[in-house]
């Protein structure tokens, strides 16, 4: 077999499976957006009619997408508590993973797994341990009242503090691995020549670590706003009924108003939104082989 | 003395684990609780773990998720390392720049916008060529599969980026065919990311509600689906008991693959 035939038959398998069940959906997402909503099996109409050629360009979810307040608001939000959220995992984050860095070496490695670990558990029973700790008679609560410090227990969950919360919590071992992968190769003898010279540590932080630690910074970054702009499961356990976020309105038309060519116009403008910041991820990721 | 754990490190340190651990052990503690109410201590008892060993709804979802996460993992394993030995060996091809972008969107692309388009799709195909027929086992397992794909192609291509190709040119040298080279040099040196890998994509695919929640039929609820449905009607004891017993298996896996991860490389 020549090489050029190996190749092929290496690649045809991995990029038919990814284009057939990942690139074509879009395609139908795209597609079904511009359908109308009829109730019926499938629920929307035919973008070719059977009798002819004549396209049936519906607009009506996009208008509605632009008119209705609503959907603005809900991506606002969306952008907002997962913009949020990824600073404060940087700003958690960046010392855990520094942290882990500077660890006696014997350390490292388990201090590593501990990072990993809670992401290898269900996500789903890590946000529901939230509910437990910060519901009106939980966990924090109850201390609380018992230390008087408080007199009444404290509206923790169903509201934005408790999405906060959980976003940081579920997404913090992406903004931390990237993060130490990227410090661990920072070369010590940059910091100690800086101190030779007479540079103080957290001035030698801000002029050496922290501009050679970026693209690390970048690729957290990045690995934790994406999903959370989407994220369903989060603001739907811990948000509480009214929570606004594109995700749970995305899921809502779906499942609440079996309204298909709605919740595929969301899906079009929330990929709209994050194709930019997914094209820099691939290059951060694959940048060594790209 | 530079290259030490400064005092605000070492705090920093303490206060990210009881972060990431105070919620489990949470968890864990108060499936061991008497009361009917998870945040009241009431004496510690097992009733919860007797209970959900009679809970049939749930029994019956764990043993659907774990058949579909059987074959996601196991499929999202072949297309996977493929993947990622293309994208790391084969550095230029047409389509190359598409072909980086699909193996690793389903990594960060919400799941909301994956799972919608994947039943698109379905609902699609039952219509253009009938096939699949309804949703269920079948769908949700192709759903995983390209999940999992994403994240075993890029667990493949560091190991592969990491690894000493002069074995492989040797072997070419003394005349083994690419085939056999692949099988007996390439596969073992990768066989921990392999482990990982498939371990990874299985636990992605137990965990998953959302693409499920999409992708499934009436007659395949998952086990995320049911704990889901029962956290929105509030806390209930038999979820922590669940959530312990999966704590304490994903423990033991995960200290088995970290094992085989660290294993020195076999020197030749």
């Amino acid at each position: 077999m020549s090489a050029a035939m190996r190749r092929r038959a290496v690649l045809a398998l991995p990029y038919a499976w990814l284009t057939l069940f990942f690139l074509v959906p879009f395609m139908i997402v795209l597609k079904i957006s511009l359908a109308e909503s009829v109730i019926g099996i499938p629920p929307y109409t035919a973008l070719l009619a059977t009798d002819g050629w004549q396209l049936h360009v519906s607009g009506e979810s996009y208008r509605r997408l632009a008119s209705d307040d609503l959907y603005a608001l809900a991506y606002l939000n969306a952008i907002k508590f997962a913009g949020v959220s990824t600073v404060f995992c940087l700003l958690l984050g960046y010392p855990l993973a520094y942290g882990i860095v500077r660890a006696p070496r014997r350390w490292r490695s388990l201090l590593l797994l501990l990072v990993i670990l809670p992401f290898w558990t269900s996500f789903l029973i890590r946000v529901y341990a939230w509910i437990g700790l910060l519901s009106g008679n939980g966990v924090i609560n109850n201390t609380l009242l018992a230390l008087g410090l408080v007199h009444q227990p404290l509206t923790l969950l169903n509201n934005a503090f408790a999405i906060y919360v959980g976003i940081v919590y579920s997404y913090l071992p992406f903004m931390v691995l990237p993060l130490y992968a990227q410090l661990e190769k920072l070369d010590p003898a940059l910091l100690e020549a800086a101190a030779d010279l007479g540079c103080r540590p957290w001035r030698a932080f801000c002029r050496v670590t922290l501009p050679l630690s970026l693209p690390g910074i970048a690729a957290g970054a990045l690995l934790v706003f994406i999903p959370a702009v989407g994220e369903f499961v989060i603001p739907d356990l811990l948000g509480g009924p009214n929570t606004l976020m594109i995700g749970k309105v995305l899921w809502d038309e779906f499942f609440a108003n079996h309204d298909w060519p709605m919740a595929a116009s969301v899906a079009v403008a929330m990929l709209a939104v994050l194709i930019l910041p997914m094209g820099f991820i691939r290059r951060l990721l694959q940048g060594e082989t790209a | 003395m530079i290259n030490r754990l400064s005092p605000f490190l070492a705090v920093m340190l303490v206060v990210g684990y009881a972060f990431l651990y105070g919620p489990i052990a949470s968890l864990v503690v108060y499936s061991f609780n008497a009361s009917r109410l998870v945040t009241v201590w009431a004496g510690f008892s097992t009733h919860w773990y007797v209970e959900l060993m009679h809970n049939e709804a749930i029994q019956r979802a764990a043993l659907i998720s774990l058949e579909i996460a059987v074959i996601a993992a196991t499929g999202a394993l072949l297309l996977g390392t493929a993947a990622g030995y293309a994208l790391q060996r084969y550095r230029r091809f047409r389509g190359r720049a598409l072909f980086g972008t699909l193996a690793i969107a389903p990594l960060v692309l919400p799941e909301v916008i994956t799972g919608l388009s994947l039943l698109l799709l379905f609902v699609a195909l039952e219509q253009a060529v009938g096939w699949p027929q309804g949703r269920g086992v079948p769908t949700i397992a192709i759903a995983h599969i390209t999940l999992g794909t994403a994240y075993v192609a890029v667990v493949v291509e560091a190991r592969l980026a990491a690894f000493d190709r002069s074995l492989e040119e040797a072997a070419l040298d003394l005349g083994a065919r690419p085939f056999k080279v692949f099988l007996v040099i390439t596969l073992p040196l990768i066989a921990p990311a392999l482990a990982a890998g498939w371990l990874l994509a299985f636990t992605l695919s137990l965990d998953d509600l959302v693409i499920a929640s999409f992708t499934s039929g009436p007659s395949s609820t998952t086990l995320p689906m049911v704990i889901f449905s029962s956290v929105r009607l509030g806390v209930s004891p038999q979820i922590n008991a669940l959530a312990t017993l999966f704590l304490v298996t994903v423990a033991v896996l995960v200290t088995l693959a970290g094992r085989l991860m660290n294993r020195p490389e076999p020197k030749s």
